[in-house]
């Protein structure tokens, strides 16, 4: 199949296509005809994506699987994945199926909802394999819409607002990026990225409205592109839009934003920030690295003192996200590694917690953490399997959440050692917000009068849990399966980024605050 | 050679003679009894005269002396406006009959406005670009104020009027002056006389002032003030007529003037241009947000596009002719689909125009609400829709012209405007509902304006249909 990666993409969208155009009537059939669909359709894409994994060649560096075909305005329509972009696919067809699964219970308009799901899966997997600057950015911002429509429509209370902010944060966060691309369109003269990620682009210094630029051109790129990701991320201080997202968004919608959404960040952070103006990253890695040791500290702290559960855990997905940027920018082998694997294990855990949330959610239709307590002694088989993503959510060994953290220091402990000694600190934060959390939910007498008739989880449920259990449990002892397959792309990352700077020469110039 | 000269204006001199036989003809039989059958015949004239002039003629001719040009330029701009402008008559005769305001005169009086649009784009010459400036203008000043008993409309046609005086007449202190110090009226001539560099006060001011009165009426800021007005109180297909086709001949014109008459002089303009852009992108993107009728918003929303527009004026380069056109052309029919919307929104027959009106439409019309979506999206520029791939072009253009700050800023605009677009679909998809506030149904040509404006918006992500070759080819005999 010489055009697999297109077929995994436009599946869903297919299928969204032909929900669109041929379910007719607003009855309950044909609300199940749409769920059905849309499961057949999310799970197809995923057995699909499984050739991809088996097709992949660790080994090779080089991007995989390439289609290309020529487009408007001397782009292309080129796809393809290498070792850090395939596990973002399979991730995402993953997660996906589940996501579906768990929104069975959807009752207003159930055929949108699907439709909205399956065009962003789409749309997310075209971010992961497209390998023309601006089909990525298509491809990247275009999430937006169904995104925004899925918190518009389905979300809580305070839903208008929190989908206003989602839309115009990212939004204004990508434009400055799209500058940025046209600009290294207009340098290099092409939108291909493979192509890009051999040029180089400028580094000496210059000045803008009297501000001395050390990095020059390579900076003020890398800041644009930065202004995009770290909003989608989300850094500290960008972060703001994600609890208010999350917190209005329904259950499946956090669970995509968590688990695929935020990953665009750090995958752009891969594969455009990084190789591509390394003189850049270079410059600007001490921002990055106390943003994100202040990220990881205070967002845990703030996770402290909320009380509504959806909100902590999205104040600590800013935390984990804290150790996935900093190990990027380590930029060593440990670093990314531990970077790459952060991401894939927080999008199983975070997913698994909302998905926690959302169970107990449609239950009793609170989120506030006081409602609840006690849960252990109706809901034996939930308090199980929320204690097991408590603990990866904290990094407890044996669990995927561990290795990520443990690389990441690794890798940021060689470059920095007193951000390594504030990030570490976290790990402690992370532990406390969490048990409290699980503490006081799950643990304690059964006092509620309105908890005395809850149920515990239905097969369907269960059934949902299952992969994620089995997923974190597998990365947490054996990370060698994912580790093998990113390492040597990484590797080719990292001898590049050093080779690059070593030539660049910056000599005592990396001060990255005297740009401000 | 007078008759090789016909023989090049021949499409303009058979709409002309079409229009006025049409006003004889309907005057001594049915009167406004006729009046939809000339909408029909007009609107097939003018897209079989957008087939002619598409198809044919792959090279540069001048007729007169210079003073009309028909080039890969003009005839581009020529069939974006022909079949606009066809569309919107199209779209107008339902609810023109509706409200009991189909006078034969309306389908007579676009025909020669659309005429005149015809010589503007084609103008090789400060008379040529007057004459047909006015004619254009003086037949929109009478349909804006079709409503006669209206005093909105009055006001309207009123406002038109007198602003549009107002830049007519600094369009012809500039065209005089530029005549006093280059000796001609030929852009040709102007053009070996105004040279970078060496370009005399006399014919600076003069080309300041010719600019301002283009910028008044492609409504650039700070020339905007009579856009929202107009826009409110006119009948909304003649707003509809005023979103589109003049857009693109005062566009089409602008370039032409700074291009053949003032080429050599890129940086005396550029800079203008280049803030009438800036200001027209916030002052549109901001004005918009207090808007709750939808006839001020889109006013105020194609202000900012005009902006957008410009910026590909500004960069003075092929390129960035060849961005302003695609950019117009996109625009354009993103307009024809939204005032298909728009036309369609009544209550018990008496046009809606507050946008409060549309809570939960979707829930209603989720056919209707989705196509609107799409074009919401697209006028924000959103991608993967068709109206990104506009403002990526003017952007490309504007950065490779050494204009970045002006990039960094539309881009800046651009999020400000996403704004007001996503209200709407605020209110369409998760509003109050107030569903009960709009009739279903309208008419099916307005539907099919509408999804066919989608479709395109979508669609157009494979190719764009084509339309950057020809732009690319138009771009190209302006500038060399």
């Amino acid at each position: 199949m010489d055009n697999l990666l297109s077929i995994v993409t436009f599946l869903p969208a297919l299928a969204a296509l032909i929900l669109a155009l041929f379910l007719r009537g607003g009855d309950a059939a044909a609300d199940r005809n749409a769920k059905w669909l849309a499961m057949i359709a999310s799970s197809a894409t995923f057995v699909i994506s499984l050739f991809i994994l088996f097709q992949f060649d660790p080994s090779n560096t080089d991007f995989q699987m390439v289609e290309e075909g020529s487009w408007i305005m001397g782009l292309n329509y080129k796809m393809g994945v290498d070792g850090i972009s395939v596990l973002f696919v399979m991730l995402t067809t993953f997660i996906m199926p589940l996501t579906i699964l768990s929104s069975w219970g959807v009752k207003t308009r159930v055929k949108e909802y699907m439709i909205a799901f399956l065009m962003l899966e789409t749309l997310m997997l075209g971010v992961f394999m497209a390998l023309d600057l601006v089909l990525f950015y298509m491809f990247f911002e275009a999430g937006l819409i169904p995104m925004f429509l899925i918190i518009g429509i389905w979300g809580g209370q305070n839903r208008i607002y929190a989908s206003f902010k989602f839309f115009l944060y990212t939004f204004l966060g990508s434009v400055l990026m799209l500058v940025a691309m046209v600009a290294m369109y207009v340098d290099a003269g092409t939108t291909d990225i493979p192509t890009l990620l051999r040029h180089e682009f400028a580094f000496a210094d210059f000045s803008v409205l009297g501000i001395h630029v050390v990095g020059g051109m390579q900076t003020m790129l890398w800041l644009a592109f930065f202004a995009s990701f770290a909003v989608k991320m989300p850094m500290w201080p960008v972060h703001t839009w994600l609890p208010d997202a999350h917190v209005q968004a329904p259950t499946a919608g956090s669970v995509v934003l968590a688990a695929i959404l935020l990953k665009m960040g750090g995958y752009g952070f891969l594969r455009f920030s990084l190789p591509m103006f390394p003189v850049g990253s270079e410059v600007m890695a001490p921002l990055v690295f106390w943003m994100s040791a202040i990220a990881i500290v205070y967002t845990s702290l703030v996770a402290l003192v909320q009380e509504d559960m959806k909100k902590l855990i999205a104040y600590s997905s800013v935390a984990h996200m804290g150790y996935v940027t900093m190990g990027i920018f380590a930029a060593n082998q440990q670093g990314v590694d531990g970077a790459i694997f952060q991401m894939l294990s927080h999008g199983f855990v975070s997913g698994a917690l909302f998905l926690c949330v959302g169970v107990i959610y449609d239950r009793m239709h609170t989120r506030e953490i006081d409602a609840y307590g006690g849960l252990v002694n109706r809901m034996p088989a939930y308090a199980l399997i929320f204690m097991l993503f408590t603990m990866a959510n904290v990094g407890l060994p044996g669990t995927s959440g561990f290795v990520g953290e443990f690389l990441t220091l690794m890798g940021i402990f060689q470059v920095n050692t007193w951000v390594a000694f504030v990030a570490a600190s976290g790990v402690i934060f992370s532990a406390a917000y969490a048990l409290w959390l699980y503490r006081r939910v799950v643990f304690g007498d059964l006092i509620k009068e309105s908890l005395k008739t809850i149920q515990d989880m239905t097969s369907r449920e269960k059934w949902i849990f299952a992969p994620l259990v089995v997923m974190t449990l597998w990365l947490g002892v054996y990370p060698a399966a994912a580790l093998d397959i990113i390492g040597p792309s990484v590797e080719a990352l990292v001898d590049n980024y050093d080779t690059a700077v070593a030539a660049a020469d910056l000599g005592g110039a990396t001060v990255a605050e005297a740009n401000h | 050679m007078i008759s090789a000269d016909l023989n090049i204006i021949l499409p303009e001199i058979v709409l002309a003679v079409f229009a006025m036989l049409a006003l004889v003809g309907a005057v001594y039989t049915g009167k406004d009894k006729v009046a939809p059958l000339l909408v029909w015949a007009s609107a097939a004239l003018m897209l079989l005269m957008a087939i002619w002039i598409g198809t044919t003629g792959a090279d540069t001719r001048i007729a007169f002396s210079g003073m009309f040009i028909d080039d890969a330029f003009s005839r581009f701009a020529k069939v974006v406006i022909l079949v606009s402008a066809a569309a919107v008559l199209l779209m107008s005769e339902g609810y023109m009959a509706r409200h009991k305001l189909l006078r034969f005169e309306y389908p007579v009086l676009v025909l020669l406005s659309v005429v005149g649009m015809m010589v503007m784009v084609s103008a090789g010459d400060l008379i040529s670009l007057y004459m047909g400036l006015e004619l254009h203008s003086l037949a929109l000043y009478v349909v804006a104020a079709l409503r006669r008993d209206s005093e909105r409309s009055t006001e309207a046609g009123l406002k038109y009027f007198v602003l549009g005086a107002l830049s007519s007449g600094l369009l012809l202190y500039g065209a005089s002056l530029t005549y006093g110090y280059a000796g001609t009226t030929l852009f040709s001539g102007v053009i070996a006389a105004a040279t970078e560099g060496h370009l005399s006060i006399g014919l600076l001011i003069g080309l300041v002032l010719m600019m301002s009165g283009l910028a008044f009426k492609v409504s650039a800021v700070p020339f905007h003030m009579w856009t929202p007005d107009v826009y409110e109180g006119s009948p909304t297909p003649v707003t509809a007529f005023f979103a589109t086709a003049p857009k693109v001949a005062a566009m089409g014109l602008f370039a032409r003037l700074l291009f053949d008459a003032f080429g050599g002089a890129v940086a005396d303009w550029s800079q203008v241009v280049a803030l009438l852009s800036l200001l027209s992108m916030f002052l549109g993107s901001v004005a918009a947000i207090g808007q709750r009728n939808i006839k001020r918003l889109m006013a105020y929303s194609s202000i900012t596009h005009m902006g957008y527009a410009l910026m590909g004026l500004a960069s003075g380069t092929e390129f960035g002719v060849q961005a302003m056109l695609v950019y117009m052309a996109i625009y354009v029919t993103m307009n024809v689909g939204t005032f298909a919307f728009i036309l369609s929104m009544s209550r018990d027959g008496q046009p809606v125009t507050d946008i409060g009106a549309l809570g939960m439409y979707s829930k209603k019309e989720p056919a209707r609400a989705l196509a609107m979506l799409v074009l919401l999206f697209s006028l924000a520029g959103v991608p993967p829709l068709v109206g990104f791939f506009g403002k990526l072009y003017v952007l490309q253009a504007a950065y490779a012209a050494g204009l970045a700050w002006l990039a960094v800023a539309g881009v800046i605009a651009s999020v400000i405007g996403a704004f007001y677009y996503l209200r709407i679909v605020f209110y369409m998809y998760f509003g109050d509902d107030r569903s009960d506030d709009l009739d279903a149904g309208g008419s099916p040509v307005l539907w099919g304006f509408l999804v066919l404006s989608a479709v395109l918006m979508v669609a157009g992500v494979v190719n764009l249909f084509g339309v950057e070759g020809a732009a690319a080819a138009a771009a190209a005999t302006l500038v060399n």
